[in-house]
């Protein structure tokens, strides 16, 4: 299953330190897991809103430290690229995987793998026993709608102020973190329905 | 990509006063009181999930606003659907009663709402309730239509298995076994959903449906798969795609949930799985057939036999053979081919999963992974589907007597070498190791031997795997493979730069003149040097520790000092050291302990040239040197030849001063009877001597042009073991005496050539004041300078000199009145 899904700079962001990544669109899957846990028993659902939100950020941040560290040892800067070019920008994306212990900061052991688009990361976390071939494709797909359906090649917003449609996309292409087997017939019908929404 | 624009709408969503956002709860709630969806209403709710989402601390709506949301999540409308259930998600849970009235209509409950309840669900219970009614909607199909919540069913049970496998009872894990027999083995083969795109076809022969196809394009010959395709489809084979999805994860929990009360025994269950090897690929529902020999048919109905947990494991076999066979097929588009390699993990994957549940299977596995195995072992694209072959291997190559010699070779030989710069391969391979470590050692401990190879992953990637191999190290550590490691481990940075090299080489032309100084790739090319890059590319242990031209490598490779990757790596080293330093201990003996010490001694100045490299390796090496001689304190006596030889060197006091502090210490502390019997007054004579020439040396003039003065701490520390090794030779008390009457006597009349600090000289002064007061009552100085070593062990109470005052003090306090 997947844990969660984020959009999130990987580029410095002047209103934060060096390190620090703003994330733009989180949706994490599942039962919250503080509930379930003896450790975190005790929380209101105010501090458990608030761990849910700590966690994706700590994802973030070395999502983003490893993103650096990628670039800077292949020494290739990502080049500005125009709407129109995302099939383009997807394939020369910087791709890779972080594993992240148990208890940082999810209970259990996980694998975080990241798609590095120019200055947007986008990160899938996933339990230890997934397909990570199957992620690495869902995740490839997932990217390439965000960035056709909301434009973000451009200067816009859209990814902030349109964010329903990622959900949309998110309900079908990952049901509740369920990674799913399509070959291209099943995904087409699934991204119609998809397309469909967003026309709206 | 990400713009001022979007920094600043952040800002704003974040800094909104709070009168305005009660102005726009306000408008909001008049506005969902409007039939008609209009873009506003849209537009509000999408601005108030972004206010609500940027903020860490959470808000609570106004009640009615509340309310409407959550009536909003049974709309029609599927925009309102998604708009509500974001913004819901933002807020506090509401309270359980608001939650149940959307929860009681499950079968018109719709993936948005189903996502809420879940993620707010505030305990085990309320999950076990939303499941419990999800699977009884599985199985309660209403006359009247597909139940929309059937979709999302699965994914829903699964993700609630993942957290909480005992949310789940027996009855539940039954009903949805059978479900998924069904779904997964007895989907429809034909093409469902009739042609959407009109016009295509035309005619009464329109009406008869299509069988489905493989990716290829052929007609379907067998039950529908993942893998099979058509232009619309039925809703059980969406349930087939939505099963067999979560099918390896629910085989995995399955039997954590019940406590395995299994009413077959080993016996009767080898029996069955036996004939039912004989009816493969039978169809149940065709038992009566003439033509078919009644012990056929007889199997197939045995099987119906089965409790559903053990019939979805024979059909999650059947359709795990029936991919990899589909996986042999050449797909029309690249996407399906990528599947078609997600596919033969997942399928392996299950088979493991069903063989190590059912080992009586097996034999009926083995042949066709042994195919696959057969198949891709030779096209390193498939380098991923290999490793779930390598785990079958492990885990039930033993039951099936097969040789898996190849595969290791192929795993640990090829791949690493090969492979090295894909990240993915990295993770999936080291994570293998990880967890299989207890199998590899018990199964294929040769593995081990494949040493230099796995490093080649930590040498391109540290960063990434570095974690890895904090793991992973302590078990790679043997007797016989601790000296080629220690060298390797320093050299890493070295093979750093050759795989940077290597992957150069490789892609640009011989031809071209290395440009922007690649002298090393020219290196590289050079035949008369290649024997010491294939040494460091080697795949195996067994061919040496170490090279002897390492100095040579060194200098070839001084351009790469400031390569990214090489200086990353140069970071790790230290840790890893660290870990073996200090898992090597426990396994060596004091003949390879004292094997290191000299390796250290020597790398010490043989290490490539990157900015503060060697000062931390030195550092490292000053620590556990320490730890080791405190250890085992014979070892002093025994090498002392070599380390003699070390801190007679005065060149060392400058180049690697750290490390000689540290021999110095070890020199003047260990080199005693106390620690060893064969300790001779010679000895303490001639090491006295070394160390008094060298102090006499570096006191006595300026230090050679472009070396800084020594450092204070050597010069005390110099001073400190001379004077130990007198107190164990009262002989050499006077010569001490004298050295300490001159130190003085030259600090008194002006500056030193040899110290630039006057804080420092008078440090180092007192303290020989300090020594030199020490040794004029010799018992005194032996004493305290060689203490035994009943002294230095703390023994607390059992001491009768410390007891009778602890004990009287605790006395006192006992019987004094509060």
């Amino acid at each position: 299953m997947v844990r969660c899904f984020l959009i999130h700079t990987v580029c410095p962001v002047t209103a934060l330190s060096s390190g620090e990544s703003r994330v733009l669109y989180s949706r994490l899957f599942g039962p919250d897991e503080a509930v379930l846990s003896e450790q975190h028993r005790g929380l209101s659902p105010e501090e458990r809103r608030l761990l849910q939100k700590e966690k994706i950020s700590v994802v973030a941040r070395q999502v983003r430290s490893a993103v650096s560290l990628c670039r800077e040892a292949s020494g290739r800067q990502p080049v500005d690229a125009l709407p129109g070019d995302e099939a383009l920008v997807l394939q020369d994306a910087d791709c890779g995987v972080v594993r992240l212990r148990a208890g940082d900061p999810f209970s259990q052991e996980v694998s975080v793998l990241w798609l590095a688009v120019q200055s947007l990361g986008f990160t899938l976390v996933c339990e230890p026993h997934e397909n990570l071939l199957l992620a690495e494709g869902t995740l490839r797909n997932l990217t390439r709608h965000c960035l056709e359906s909301l434009h973000m090649l451009g200067q816009g917003s859209e990814v902030l102020l349109k964010s329903s449609r990622i959900d949309v996309l998110l309900s079908r292409l990952l049901p509740h973190g369920q990674l799913l087997f399509l070959n291209h017939r099943f995904a087409q019908s699934l991204e119609k329905e998809v397309a469909a929404y967003t026309s709206k | 990509m990400y713009s001022h624009g979007s920094e600043s709408l952040i800002k704003q969503a974040r800094e909104i006063q709070e009168s305005e956002l009660q102005k726009f709860y306000s408008r909001l709630v008049k506005l969902l009181q409007i039939k008609e969806l209009g873009h506003e209403t849209l537009d509000s709710l999408q601005k108030l999930h972004l206010i609500l989402s940027t903020n860490k601390y959470a808000r609570t709506l106004p009640p009615d606003l509340q309310k409407r949301l959550l009536l909003l999540l049974s709309s029609p409308s599927e925009q309102l659907q998604v708009l509500s259930y974001a913004v819901l998600r933002e807020t506090l849970p509401s309270s359980g009663e608001e939650l149940n009235t959307i929860q009681e209509n499950v079968s018109q409950l719709n993936t948005h709402a189903a996502a809420l309840l879940i993620s707010q669900a505030g305990s085990r219970a309320d999950l076990s309730d939303l499941c419990a009614q999800l699977i009884r909607g599985l199985e309660v199909r209403p006359s009247e239509g597909p139940s929309r919540s059937l979709m999302f069913t699965l994914p829903v049970l699964r993700s609630v298995l993942s957290l909480s496998p005992d949310c789940l009872t027996e009855e539940h894990v039954t009903a949805v076994s059978k479900k998924l027999v069904d779904w997964l083995r007895y989907a429809s083969i034909v093409q469902g959903g009739g042609a959407s795109s009109g016009g295509f076809f035309t005619g009464p022969r329109s009406r008869q449906p299509l069988p489905t196809a493989e990716l290829d394009g052929s007609v379907s010959g067998d039950f529908f798969t993942v893998l099979c395709m058509g232009q619309g489809f039925t809703e059980d084979q969406w349930m087939n795609v939505y099963s067999f999805s979560m099918l390896r994860h629910w085989l995995l929990s399955c039997h954590s949930v019940s406590s395995g009360n299994c009413t077959m025994d080993a016996a009767s269950r080898l029996q069955l799985s036996l004939s039912l090897s004989h009816s493969f690929s039978n169809d149940d529902r065709s038992e009566v057939d003439g033509s078919v020999v009644s012990m056929v048919s007889a199997t197939s109905s045995s099987s119906r036999l089965l409790p559903p947990k053990e019939r979805l494991r024979e059909k999650a076999f059947q359709y795990s053979q029936r991919l990899i066979e589909q996986c042999d097929r050449k797909a029309q588009k690249k996407a399906d081919t990528e599947l078609q390699k997600a596919c033969m993990v997942e399928a392996v994957c299950i088979l493991d999963c069903v063989c190590t549940e059912d080992p009586s299977m097996v034999f009926r596995a083995f042949p066709s992974v042994k195919a696959l195995f057969g198949r891709l072992s030779s096209d390193l694209s498939f380098a991923r589907v290999l490793l779930p072959i390598a785990q079958f291997y492990l885990h039930h190559g033993e039951m099936a007597a097969v040789d898996c010699e190849s595969v290791w070779k192929l795993v640990f030989g090829r791949f690493p070498a090969e492979l090295f710069n894909d990240p993915f391969l990295a993770h999936e391979l080291l994570r293998f190791l990880r967890q299989e470590l207890d199998s590899l050692k018990l199964r294929a401990p040769e593995f081990i031997r494949f040493l230099p190879n796995l490093l080649k992953f930590l040498a391109w990637d540290s960063a990434a795997v570095v974690d890895d191999f904090v793991d992973l190290l302590p078990s790679l550590v043997t007797e016989g493979t601790a000296v080629e490691m220690l060298h390797t481990l320093l050299d890493l940075p070295c093979l750093s730069a050759t795989l940077v090299l290597q992957l150069r080489s490789m892609s640009s032309p011989i031809s071209e003149p290395s440009s922007r100084g690649l002298l090393s790739l020219d290196a590289f090319r050079n035949p008369s040097f290649r024997g010491l890059f294939l040494f460091l590319l080697r795949v195996e242990t067994g061919s040496g520790h170490t090279i002897d031209r390492l100095s040579t490598l060194h200098d070839l490779l001084a351009e790469a000092a400031d390569w990214p990757r090489v200086v990353r790596c140069a970071q790790t080293v230290p840790v890893l050291l660290h870990i073996y330093f200090n898992t090597v201990v426990t396994v060596a003996d004091e003949k390879l302990l004292a094997h290191l010490v000299l390796v250290m001694l020597e790398r010490s100045s043989l290490l490539l040239a990157i900015p503060k490299y060697s000062a931390e390796i030195h550092r490292v090496f000053s620590c556990h040197l320490l730890r080791l001689c405190k250890l085992r304190p014979s070892l002093v006596v025994d090498q002392s030849h070599e380390l003699l030889e070390f801190a007679g060197t005065t060149a060392n006091v400058y180049s690697r001063k750290e490390v000689y502090t540290h021999v110095v210490w070890v020199l003047g502390e260990y080199l005693s009877v106390s620690s060893d019997s064969r300790c001779s007054v010679t000895l303490i004579t001639s090491c006295f001597e070394t160390l008094e020439a060298v102090l006499f040396e570096i006191t006595s003039s300026a230090p050679p042009p472009d070396t800084v003065c020594p450092a204070p701490k050597v010069i005390t520390t110099l001073m400190s073991a001379l004077a130990k090794l007198a107190s164990r030779s009262h002989d050499l008390i006077p010569r001490v005496s004298l050295f300490f009457s001159k130190l003085r006597t030259a600090a008194r009349s002006g500056p030193v050539a040899w110290c630039s600090d006057e804080d420092d000289l008078v440090a180092i002064v007192t303290r020989g004041e300090e020594l030199w007061s020490l040794l004029k009552l010799p018992g005194v100085a032996q004493s305290v300078l060689t203490p035994p070593p009943h002294v230095i062990t703390p023994r607390w109470h059992r001491d009768t000199n410390l007891a009778v005052p602890l004990q009287l003090r605790l006395l006192t306090r006992l019987t004094q009145p509060k």
